[in-house]
């Protein structure tokens, strides 16, 4: 079989289950893909001879009742993965190799599955294009030079070039959902507390939420079937019934009520993306769902309270790199001038930057006027889903402003760099889940995406949602292995 | 509201991130503007509101009091930037 890679998650399974290919075959071909593909720059740190041989010992023993058996798989390089090193994208987790394994690998690794190696993102996952990693941009498989999105940009560019049949991304603002869009990937951001946030480098805790990044909407359901367990070493994950997402996923979506919100018609943006929603709406609408206009007033303030909360959260997690008990240490006269140097030789620029935003939203006298205010207009726009959801089962909107960008476009704006998680971040504010799917092309070809927002809980109806559209949408990725020598 | 160089040297202070007036001079523009955007929120009256705590509704889970993970000593040394046996190692804190 010649094209293995560029076989979806689910049919590689079928195949090495009824043993038309074998898990070295598979392993041996995205590796060598992966091998023929770094001018993408979609790896940190390569485990390709590790795997080769965890795939031979799986074929010596085959268990072919697992979910993931002896499928190959790269994950964002901000989990936790045991004596492999784990670098969060930053200087100062270079040398950092854990003693432990974060729970959403393992619930990976538990089905079979083999590590391929750990995948590019933005430093300590802030940041939109890939662009404030230690090690480097990358690029996006659709075009040269363009952002594969961020933060999981090696991850929706390693999945677009298909170096990986499947992944994982982390998403605390839309750094799933908007790399997804700008790859014409399939990108879930899970409903808070569904996906342990144990072993994953923490940036904002209160929004951080793991999820699967896909070519399509049935292996994101299947992926997203393996990591969502409940984890009593993550005191806010929550115990509720999962579904079997892939088993249950059906494309019957009649009768389904699907909100438009209004304020997501901001000012300025592009006719592309006004004309994309609306094809959606018809696609919607094509599959039997019933569309209803609905309010989400706070749109607007969203953006805003998310620059207090996120920065103030990762001000306080990022306080743990200091120079002593793991990482990168810089040299200094004494124990604080060691720190401040640590810190500031340490960290990329976008992450000083935040770090001194939450430190001073946090700080004596501003408190209250920053941090308590933003927590306020969290509830309040938390409050408007919750009143849509009176009326609707799910919302229908785009998950960016714009296509991808140029590497280098918006670096020097950090305003106009945060414009693009406009779409996604009131879902990571109000703790729901949301997926985008690709659903067209922008006039340079680039592919652009819908989101689709859910109740906390309902990714199964979500998933469904997807699943039908994608069919309707029919999208077919443009790529033409131009960084192939 | 406008971020001065002194008030961005004390939260470099704050921060534990060491900025010299160079980059002291960057980080205020960026701050400024970002400040700008943030203000945005001061249109909305929220005397009332309650503020939100906890994104996941739900009580925290009590468990036993039980060491479940032993003798980890190796581990949690093992990444430390100096090498000792026992210990982490710093620059010395008193003369």
């Amino acid at each position: 079989m010649s094209d293995i890679t560029k076989q979806s998650l689910s049919e590689l399974v079928e195949n090495i289950k009824s043993k038309k290919l074998s898990s070295s075959e598979v392993t041996k071909a995205f590796v060598e893909r992966s091998e023929k593909s770094k001018e993408l720059n979609a790896y940190i740190t390569e485990n390709y001879a590790n795997a080769i041989d965890k795939a031979k010992n799986f074929d010596e023993k085959p268990n072919l009742d697992l979910k993931l058996p002896g499928i190959p798989m790269a994950v964002k390089d901000l989990f936790c993965t045991k004596d492999l090193r784990t670098t969060a994208g930053s200087k100062i987790l270079n040398n950092f190799v854990p003693t432990y394994e974060s729970t959403v690998t393992q619930n990976i690794w538990n089905e079979g599955a083999i590590l391929m190696g750990k995948l590019n993102c933005d430093e300590f996952a802030m940041g939109s294009s890939n662009e404030t990693s230690f090690f480097g941009n990358v690029q996006n498989p659709i075009d040269k030079n363009l952002v594969p999105g961020g933060s999981s940009g090696g991850s929706s560019s390693a999945v677009a070039a298909q170096l990986t049949p499947i992944t994982i991304g982390t998403d605390t603002g839309g750094s799933i959902r908007q790399p997804a869009s700008f790859t014409g990937t399939v990108g879930l951001k899970p409903t808070y507390g569904s996906c342990s946030r144990y072993g994953i480098v923490a940036f904002a805790s209160s929004l951080d939420q793991a999820g699967p990044m896909a070519q399509n909407v049935k292996d994101c359901a299947l992926l997203q079937e393996v990591i969502s367990t409940y984890d009593e070493k993550d005191s806010t994950s929550i115990d509720f019934k999962r579904n079997e997402y892939s088993k249950e996923l059906i494309k019957d979506i009649k009768g389904k009520k699907i909100g438009i919100p209004k304020e997501y018609r901001v000012d300025g943006m592009p006719k592309e993306i006004e004309d994309l929603w609306k094809k959606g709406i018809e696609y919607a609408k094509d599959c039997g769902a019933e569309i209803i206009d609905i309010s989400l007033p706070h749109t607007n303030y969203a953006l805003p309270t998310y620059y207090i909360v996120a920065p103030a959260e990762a001000s306080s997690n990022l306080a743990r790199y200091d120079g002593v008990k793991y990482g990168f240490r810089a040299e200094g006269e004494n124990l604080i001038d060691m720190y401040e140097k640590t810190r500031s030789e340490g960290f990329g620029a976008e992450v000083q930057r935040r770090i001194m935003i939450g430190t001073y939203v946090l700080s004596s006298g501003y408190y209250d006027a920053y941090y308590l205010k933003a927590q306020k207009v969290r509830k309040l726009i938390k409050n408007d889903f919750d009143e849509a959801y009176k009326k609707v089962d799910a919302i229908l909107t785009p998950s960016t402003p714009s296509s991808a960008f140029k590497i280098g476009e918006k670096t020097n704006d950090p305003v106009s760099m945060y414009l693009n998680d406009i779409f996604t971040v009131p879902v990571n504010l109000a703790g729901l889940p949301g997926i985008s799917i690709p659903a067209g092309h922008d006039l340079k070809g680039y592919p652009l995406g819908l989101q689709i927002i859910g109740k906390a809980f309902d990714e199964q109806n979500i998933l469904n949602i997807a699943y039908a559209m994608e069919e309707k949408i029919n999208f077919k990725n443009n790529i033409t292995d131009w960084w192939i020598k | 509201m406008s971020i001065d160089l002194k008030t961005i040297k004390h939260i470099s202070k704050l921060s534990r991130i060491s900025v010299d007036d160079k980059k002291a001079e960057k980080l205020a523009g960026d701050l400024n503007s970002i400040f700008d955007f943030i203000e945005k929120l001061n249109e909305l009256k929220t005397d009332n509101v309650e503020p939100l705590t906890s994104i996941a509704e739900t009580t925290l889970k009590l468990r036993s009091d039980e060491v479940k993970s032993k003798n980890l000593r190796d581990q949690v040394i093992k990444n430390s930037p100096k090498e000792n046996e026992d210990y982490f190692v710093v620059p010395k804190v008193i003369e």
